[in-house]
């Protein structure tokens, strides 16, 4: 059973060898000249103001949060939707009054504005 | 006994390279027909000074690449700024390793194939998020914010997408799903799941960050995004991502919609047998070229959408449409419409 993902194992360890090697190629072949101006970060030719990391929009937040309520969902329909001739009728009810829950809660940060970005 | 593993490991190795290898020249000549096709869309005739007709450009492409200095600013976390290109390459390429080119011919043929799917494509955000971070810089970070949330928003709308597919198909194994489909040309799933396949579609763009979705790399007002300060080879690491991710979204389109390595003239009398000789693995890559042409084509044709917009698509427009669809699919299961289900 484990034995099907053991290829992509060794999959996985050759494209990062393969990531890591075009790197360290870069590092040894390419010229190196470095200077302050060209290694600070790029601010249309100003000196960087202030840090990067400041606060950012908490709608980026709120979209990480639906996210993962959404992507729980869809954890739980694939299961549901491979083992749907099994379950019939029953199955579909149950997933009806789930997906059903799920809706109201759907229109009700609609309507809050959660989706919203002007 | 360890005889024997070693030589199951080489025969593995083998098979990978295979794999790899015309996967990375696939993704050069793809830069490559993108300048082209887009070129001449334009009144232009694209790259023709290197090799006959420019053939030789991605190769030398490549090497200027190489060659580049792969500068690291001073104010960037280091080790993170290494690392990110590595994540998003892996996450983009490892995917591979279960699509079915052929009946048997895939690398490994796992029966969760759909989970591992959505599960390593969705590892691609980190690397663009660490990208962001560890850049220390005001576009990188914006632009790797976009695109954390335009990626995850579409993903959604994407695993929604696969969720009626798997209704369809009765099984999460790629191959199977490919079977599933069998009959002639009104048999793929284009036909039932039509919405599912064009909010697939939109999402796997938006996906891939590509126009008419690229405002994560807008140039005229964050300049590239979370791979500014990338230079050299590091940077060529997120353009083979991005390239083998758009390749995969097609391959994946044609393996869930269009029938995979079937082919179009099943089931036509007299036609059938004249295509009898072309063997799967010919019909499949056609298909995914008829994908790849139309990530060309839409990048060429449609004026960058307003990030808002996006946002509205993505939540309002096509998460209702997967859902309600996703009931009527359930539905016809559950009626046994035929001839699909």
């Amino acid at each position: 059973m484990l034995g099907q993902y053991f290829p992509i194992l060794v999959f996985i360890g050759i494209v990062l060898a393969l990531g890591t090697l075009m790197l360290m190629a870069n590092r040894l072949i390419a010229m190196k000249r470095p200077d302050p101006a060209k290694l600070s970060s790029y601010e249309c030719g100003f000196d960087p103001f202030e840090d990067a990391r400041m606060p950012f929009d908490v709608r980026f937040y709120l979209v990480a949060i639906l996210f993962i309520i959404f992507d729980l969902e869809t954890a739980f329909l694939f299961p549901w939707a491979v083992a749907l001739r099994t379950i019939g009728m029953f199955g579909f009810c149950s997933m009806m009054l789930f997906l059903g829950l799920l809706v109201v809660g759907f229109i009700y940060e609609w309507k809050k504005g959660a989706i919203e970005w002007e | 006994m360890i005889h024997q593993a070693i030589l199951t490991l080489i025969w593995i190795v083998i098979k990978i390279v295979v794999i790899l290898i015309p996967l990375i020249l696939a993704v050069a000549y793809l830069t490559m027909a993108e300048r082209k096709i887009i070129g001449y869309m334009q009144g232009r005739i694209g790259p023709n000074r290197v090799g006959w007709m420019g053939i030789m450009q991605p190769i030398v492409d490549a090497l200027k690449l190489l060659l580049k200095e792969g500068i690291v600013p001073t104010k960037s976390s280091r080790y993170l700024f290494l690392i990110a290109p590595l994540v998003s390459f892996t996450a983009a390429l490892v995917t591979w390793a279960i699509v079915p080119f052929q009946p048997g011919v895939v690398l490994a043929n796992i029966n969760a194939g759909v989970l591992f799917i959505l599960a390593v494509t969705s590892l691609g955000v980190y690397g663009i998020l660490i990208a962001g971070w560890a850049s220390n810089s005001k576009y990188a970070i914006f632009g790797a914010l976009r695109s954390a949330a335009q990626t995850i928003s579409y993903e959604i709308a994407m695993g929604f997408a696969l969720v009626g597919v798997l209704l369809a198909a009765n099984t999460m194994n790629l191959s199977q799903i490919v079977l599933a489909q069998q009959g002639n040309i009104f048999h793929w799933f284009w036909l039932p799941l039509f919405p599912l396949f064009v909010v697939y579609w939109i999402s796997g763009v938006a996906e891939t960050n590509r126009a008419p979705f690229d405002v994560a790399e807008g140039e005229s007002e964050i300049v590239a995004g979370f791979h500014i300060e990338y230079s050299g080879i590091s940077f060529a690491l997120f353009f083979l991502a991005e390239y083998a991710s758009m390749i995969l979204i097609s391959a994946l389109a044609v393996i869930f919609f269009l029938g995979g390595w079937l082919s179009p003239f099943a089931g036509i009398p007299v036609v059938e047998h004249w295509f009898a000789f072309v063997p799967g693995m010919i019909w499949f890559l056609l298909k995914m070229t008829i994908f790849l042409y139309l990530y060309l084509w839409m990048r060429a044709t449609f004026p960058r959408y307003r990030y808002d917009q996006i946002m509205r698509l993505g939540w309002k427009v096509l998460i209702p449409v997967t859902l309600v669809w996703i009931v009527v699919v359930g539905l016809m299961v559950e009626l046994h419409v035929k001839p699909w289900f």
